[in-house]
């Protein structure tokens, strides 16, 4: 893993996130406008890409788009799948595999609500997980039920609160007040998230990620490549993944840890950072306890301390640990998959170009994506020149 | 309540027992332990060397969320009720419900025991119950 460090950078992004939570695009054709967006904003053209990572088929992909990669990574772990593919295809152009990769996602679930079922997107999960037949009769709700269990567990052992957890929500919200194409922008209070319906105990309404459209993609090449296009590189410093289960919460060995705590001490490794040197944690937010969860697992505090460390509002704006500095899952988008977003907020920041929310010359951003039912994790460490 | 059925499958023995009363835990011969949930192979070492083997029936509460709503396979009108999950003395975590007290009484570290709910097609679902 030592070659990975600033052997590339991501050097163009795309986002379409809409106030409304609705697109007007869907399917392929967002998938392609996102990477003909990401394409142009990095100064590169279609017949310059020559990998591609795509979590449906990524031949069909590459079909559907007229190019011919050498490189193809169809990893679908869930929302985490787009720091995999940084990951992949940082470790492939560095082996020399390839040179311009570029990673696509969209997914409309909002206005596919309107549309008949023969219309809903092309994302379809396969077969049913193995151990599934043994847990459908319990009625555990997906996929919130999940995280409620691992925050019940987080709660007994460590004392952790639903004041402690509805602060992160807060802080979110305050985020989310600065971004024009959240979908939540009224500030929040505590009173106002544990005082929302309770879905599944102790997760309430506002614990809770959105359901909206959304698309976005990234475009990574060599650092030497990068030297030469529109924007300033972002550096992919370390990248890396562990997963510890799969869909069933009988098999994750611990409800309060998550593989975070292996892939994110790997990836500071790789990177040369500490938490201290972090400037912006882009911690994905399916829920409330989700973010908890990786303040605790990749080191910003010790484990159990969460709910503590999160309590004085140090996340939010003018805080000491900005994260999701978008808004979130919680207030801005989620689409089902929130991870590609995660990325193009990290890279954002990292060029300065993130308006009223913009934090004070940020040189290390972490973008850590949580799949599945906190089964699988990826930790993307990015930096600026000045860190390279 | 209304619960959706397991579709069985090389799993008569487990359904067998479950009308005596009685949970069986699938058991890895060469590891001579319990896992959870029952496949073809050990999730330790892989063998397919593998039977059943009696549970004691008693467990302790890991983690439990009171659904106010409910998931895939309830009735929309269903609940609240309590998932959980339950460790076992035999080293293995099952997800289950917990019955026979409200649902907001059930804590992580109750103690539970085995309880039986009959489905439709006239098998017998282990729940757990707060021990006595």
């Amino acid at each position: 893993m030592t070659g990975l460090r600033a052997a590339t950078a991501i050097v163009g992004v795309a986002e379409a996130v809409s106030p409304t939570g609705e697109l007007d695009q869907r399917g392929l054709a967002l998938e392609a406008r996102m990477i003909r967006e990401a394409l142009a904003d990095a100064g590169l053209a279609i017949d310059d890409v020559d990998g591609l990572c795509y979590g449906g088929n990524p031949s069909g992909m590459a079909e559907f788009l007229g190019i011919h990669p050498r490189f193809l990574d169809g990893t679908a772990v869930g929302g985490s799948s787009y720091e995999l593919h940084v990951e992949h295809a940082a470790a492939a152009i560095a082996a020399g595999l390839c040179e311009v990769v570029v990673g696509v996602y969209a997914a409309t679930p909002r206005s596919d609500r309107k549309r008949s079922s023969a219309n809903s997107g092309p994302r379809r999960f396969g077969a049913p997980p193995p151990g599934m037949a043994w847990e459908m009769p319990y009625g555990l709700r997906g996929p919130i039920g999940s995280y409620a269990l691992s925050a019940s567990r987080h709660m007994a052992e460590y004392g952790t609160t639903a004041e402690q957890l509805a602060q992160i929500a807060v802080d979110t919200r305050r985020w989310a007040a600065l971004n024009p194409v959240a979908r939540h922008r009224d500030p929040i209070t505590i009173d106002d998230v544990v005082g929302s319906a309770m879905q599944a105990s102790p997760l309430h309404l506002l614990d809770c990620c959105l359901v909206t459209d959304g698309a976005g993609a990234f475009v990574l090449t060599s650092s030497a490549r990068a030297a030469d296009l529109a924007r300033p590189p972002v550096y992919v410093l370390g990248a890396a993944s562990a997963s510890d289960h799969g869909s069933s919460m009988t098999q994750m060995p611990d409800l309060t840890t998550t593989a975070g705590a292996v892939s994110g001490p790997a990836a500071f490794a790789t990177a040369g950072v500490t938490t201290a040197d972090v400037d912006l944690l882009m911690g994905y937010d399916s829920f409330t306890i989700t973010a908890l969860l990786h303040l605790e697992d990749l080191g910003f505090c010790a484990k159990g301390e969460g709910g503590e460390f999160a309590a004085d509002g140090k996340l939010g704006p003018g805080g000491s640990l900005p994260m999701n500095t978008n808004g979130g899952g919680l207030s801005c988008t989620h689409p089902g998959q929130y991870g590609m977003f995660l990325i193009v907020e990290a890279v954002r920041q990292l060029r300065g170009e993130a308006g009223d929310r913009q934090l004070d010359g940020p040189e290390i951003a972490v973008a850590h994506g949580s799949g599945g039912v906190l089964s699988t994790m990826g930790t993307v460490v990015l930096g600026t020149e000045a860190t390279r | 309540m209304k619960l959706m059925e397991p579709d069985g499958g090389e799993d008569e023995p487990f359904w067998t027992a479950a009308g005596d009363g009685v949970l069986l835990l699938p058991w890895c011969n060469e590891c001579d332990a319990a896992f959870w949930y029952p496949r073809p192979v050990c999730p330790r070492c892989l063998s397919d060397d593998l039977g059943w083997q009696a549970a004691r029936g008693t467990g302790e509460v890991y983690a439990v969320s009171v659904h106010h709503r409910p998931g895939m396979g309830r009735d929309a009108d269903d609940g609240p009720y309590a998932v959980a999950i339950v460790s076992l003395p035999e080293d293995v975590r099952m997800l289950t419900n917990i019955i026979g007290c409200e649902p907001d009484d059930v804590v992580v570290g109750m103690a539970v025991q085995v309880a039986w709910h009959e489905l439709s097609d006239g098998r017998q679902l282990p729940l757990f119950e707060p021990s006595p």
